[in-house]
C-alpha cells in the first residue's frame, strides 16, 4: 500500500516537473530528486536512498527529538551521503495540521535542522545539507486523523545532483 | 416611553467596559443600540428602495438600497424590514416623512434616499430618521463616486447609519487581503487575493505559481507583507495592493523568514527569522536596513503584533513547553506571559482599539477563536470547531474575522465572522477556498 503511493507520488512528480516549473516545492516528498531514480537495487541510486534506505523520519505530536528508530535510518542516510558525494540533499521539515500555521511553519524548521544536525554529527558535510519547513502545508496523507497525521509529521532528506545548490 | 422602547441594548457579556467610550461619544437623539449589557434584540429598520432622479439610476439605487440593508444587517444588530411588508412607500425624496406609516411596521429606523447618475458620475443623498420619535437622526448627507464604485458609495452610506445610531465608527468600507485556495489538500495551490469586507469585487494580487502564507495590511492599507516560497525558502515580500508590484525584502539571507507584520507607523516590520531550526523576533526597516534582534531564547518565537501606538508586541513562544501568549516591549527585553489557561494559545493580535488581544486556542482536540484583555484577563472564546485560526480585527473591534477549515480529506479553509461578543458567526462568501484573512483599514 505505502509503495503504491510512492509509486503514484513519484509520477505525479515527474508529471509536474515536465509541465511546469512547479515552485511550489519539492515537497511531493522526494519527487523532486529529480526523474532520474535508478533501481532500488542499485545501492547508489536514489530509488535506494529514498526506498531501501528510507528518505524520512517521523516525530511525535509537537516534538523534533529523532526516536531510535528515526536515528538507525538517520546513520544509514548518513553513510550513503558519505559514500555517493555527488548528491546534496534538502531537508524538509513537516507538521500535521493540528497546529497554527506560523507556528508549524517554526516546528517544521526545527524538525528539518534535528535531522540536519544529527547527519552532520555523522559526518555528512554541512555545506552538503539545506534545510526547508513547509509546516502543515504539505501534508502527505490528508484525513483528519492520527493514521495520517503521523505520517505528515515528518523530516524529508530530498537528495539533489550537485554541490547544495 | 418612547424612549425607552426605542433604546435597545445589546449583550457583551463582560465587555461592556470596553464600550465605555462609545457612550461617551454617541450621538445626540433617542434612537440608539447602546452596546452594553442586556437583551439581543435587532434593531428593525426600513430601507425603501432609493428614489431614481435620472432615468439611468434606477438600477444603481436599487443595488446602493439592497447593499445598505445587507451591511446593516449582517452586523446581527439591525433587522431589516422587507418591503413586502411596507403599507406605504417613499415616492419623493424631499417630501416630509409620514412616520404612522413606519410606526406601523415596526421600523424603529427609517433610511431614504435618492440616486442620480450622470456621465458615469453617481450622486447619493440619504437621510435617517428615529420612527418612533418621528425626528431625522443627524442631518441629510451625500457621497458621489463613479459607477465602478457603487457598492462603495452603498457602503459609506450604512457606515453613517451604523455610526449615528451605535455611536460607533463603522467597518463597511473596508477590505480584507486573504490565500484564495483550490486544488486538493495535498497540493493546494494559493494565491494572494483582496475583496471588499463582504466578499465582493476580489481581485487577485498574484499567481498560484508559489506558496504563499498569511499576508497581513498595512495599517494604511496600500501595502501587504506576506511569506512566499518563490525562491524555494521561505522569504518576505511587501506587495504594493494598487499595482499588485512586489519586492522581496531580502530579509533572511539563506534563511526561513516568515511571519512579518507592519509596525503601524507602516516603515517597518516585525517578523520571525529561523536559525538553526530556532525561530527568533527580528525587527527591521522596510527598506531593509535597522535589523534587531527582539528575543533571545532557544524556542518557537513567532506571530507577532504591535500594539496599536507601536509601544509593545505580542507574540507566541513555546519557550514554557507549549505555545503560549507573551508581551514585550517594541525594544524587545524581558517577555511577560499573559496566556495561562488549560491548552495552546497562538496568533496573537492586538486590537484596533487597543484593549484586546485576539488569539488561537488549542484545548482538548478543539480550536477557538478568542479574546483576553491585554494583561490576560478575562479570557473569552467565541468560536469553536474542528480547525479555527488566525483572527484578524474589523478595524473598529467589533468583529473579528479568521480561517475556519473542515475536517477530513476534502477538508478545505473558508474565512468567518464573529462579533467579540460571540454572536452572529457568519461565513464571508469567497469564490474558492480561503485562509489568512488581514482585515484593512476603513477607507477613505
Amino acid at each position: 500500500m505505502k509503495k503504491t503511493t510512492i509509486a503514484l507520488l513519484m509520477i505525479g512528480a515527474v508529471a509536474l516537473s515536465a509541465c511546469s516549473r512547479d515552485r511550489y516545492n519539492s515537497a511531493t516528498d522526494g519527487a523532486n530528486n529529480s526523474g532520474v531514480a535508478g533501481s532500488v537495487n542499485d545501492p547508489t541510486s536514489t530509488a535506494y536512498f529514498n526506498q531501501t534506505i528510507g528518505d524520512r523520519v517521523l516525530f511525535m505530536v509537537d516534538q523534533s527529538t529523532l526516536s531510535p528508530q528515526a536515528q538507525g535510518i538517520l546513520d544509514q542516510q548518513a553513510q550513503w551521503l558519505n559514500s555517493n558525494t555527488a548528491y546534496s540533499a534538502i531537508i524538509e521539515g513537516h507538521a500535521d495540521e493540528q497546529g497554527t500555521r506560523e507556528y508549524n511553519v517554526a516546528l517544521g524548521a526545527r524538525r528539518a535542522s534535528s535531522v540536519q544536525s544529527y547527519l552532520i554529527e555523522r559526518g555528512v558535510a554541512p555545506g552538503r545539507l539545506k534545510t526547508v519547513s513547509y509546516g502543515k502545508e504539505r501534508p502527505l496523507a490528508i484525513c483528519s486523523d492520527e493514521s495520517c497525521y503521523q505520517q505528515n509529521r515528518r523530516a524529508v532528506t530530498v537528495l539533489t545532483t550537485g554541490a547544495g545548490t | 416611553m418612547t424612549k425607552l422602547n426605542l433604546l435597545v441594548a445589546l449583550v457583551l457579556m463582560t465587555l461592556a467596559p470596553v464600550f465605555s467610550a462609545t457612550t461617551a461619544t454617541a450621538q445626540q437623539g433617542p434612537l440608539r443600540i447602546e452596546i452594553t449589557e442586556g437583551v439581543i434584540e435587532p434593531l428593525p429598520f426600513a430601507v425603501p428602495t432609493f428614489q431614481a432622479e435620472t432615468g439611468s439610476a434606477g438600477a444603481i439605487a436599487e443595488e446602493i438600497s439592497r447593499v445598505i440593508a445587507a451591511d446593516l444587517s449582517g452586523t446581527g444588530l439591525f433587522r431589516e424590514i422587507p418591503s413586502s411588508a411596507f403599507i406605504a412607500n417613499v415616492t419623493n425624496f424631499a417630501s416630509p416623512i409620514q412616520y404612522a406609516d413606519w410606526k406601523a411596521v415596526n421600523a424603529q429606523a427609517l433610511i431614504t434616499g435618492a440616486v442620480s447618475e450622470q456621465g458615469g458620475q453617481i450622486n447619493v443623498k440619504f437621510r435617517v430618521y428615529d420612527v418612533f420619535s418621528g425626528t431625522e437622526l443627524g442631518q441629510g448627507l451625500q457621497y458621489t463616486g463613479t459607477t465602478d464604485g457603487v457598492r462603495r458609495i452603498a457602503h459609506k452610506v450604512a457606515d453613517t447609519v451604523y455610526s449615528r445610531i451605535t455611536g460607533e465608527t463603522g467597518y463597511f468600507d473596508s477590505r480584507v487581503v486573504f490565500v484564495s485556495e483550490s486544488g486538493p489538500k495535498n497540493a493546494r495551490r494559493k494565491q494572494l487575493a483582496v475583496m471588499d469586507y463582504d466578499g465582493a469585487n476580489v481581485k487577485y494580487l498574484t499567481d498560484s505559481e508559489s506558496l504563499l502564507l498569511a499576508p497581513r495590511f498595512s495599517k494604511s492599507g496600500d501595502r501587504v507583507l506576506y511569506t512566499s516560497y518563490e525562491t524555494g525558502q521561505p522569504q518576505i515580500y511587501v506587495l504594493e495592493v494598487g499595482s499588485a508590484q512586489r519586492r522581496a525584502l531580502g530579509t533572511g539571507g539563506g534563511n526561513m523568514a516568515f511571519s512579518p507584520r507592519f509596525s503601524p507607523d507602516g516603515n517597518g516590520l516585525i517578523f520571525s527569522l529561523e536559525q538553526g531550526g530556532n525561530s527568533e523576533i527580528y525587527r527591521m526597516d522596510l527598506n531593509g536596513g535597522g535589523l534587531v534582534q527582539l528575543t533571545n531564547s532557544p524556542a518557537i518565537d513567532t506571530a507577532p503584533s504591535f500594539s496599536p501606538d507601536g509601544s509593545r508586541i505580542v507574540f507566541e513562544s513555546d519557550r514554557s513547553g507549549t505555545q503560549q501568549i507573551y508581551v514585550m516591549s517594541a525594544n524587545g527585553g524581558e517577555p511577560q506571559r499573559i496566556s495561562f489557561g488549560p491548552g495552546r494559545y497562538g496568533t496573537p493580535v492586538w486590537s484596533p482599539r487597543g484593549d484586546l488581544i485576539a488569539f488561537t486556542k488549542q484545548n482538548a482536540g478543539r480550536f477557538h477563536i478568542g479574546v483576553m484583555r491585554t494583561d490576560g484577563s478575562e479570557e473569552r472564546l467565541l468560536t469553536a470547531s474542528f480547525l479555527d485560526e488566525g483572527p484578524t480585527w474589523a478595524p473598529n473591534g467589533r468583529v473579528i474575522m479568521f480561517t475556519r477549515e473542515s475536517q477530513g480529506a476534502e477538508g478545505a479553509p473558508g474565512l468567518y465572522s464573529v462579533d467579540i461578543s460571540g454572536r452572529n458567526l457568519r461565513r464571508v462568501p469567497t469564490p474558492d477556498a480561503a485562509s489568512d484573512p488581514s482585515w484593512g483599514p476603513l477607507q477613505n
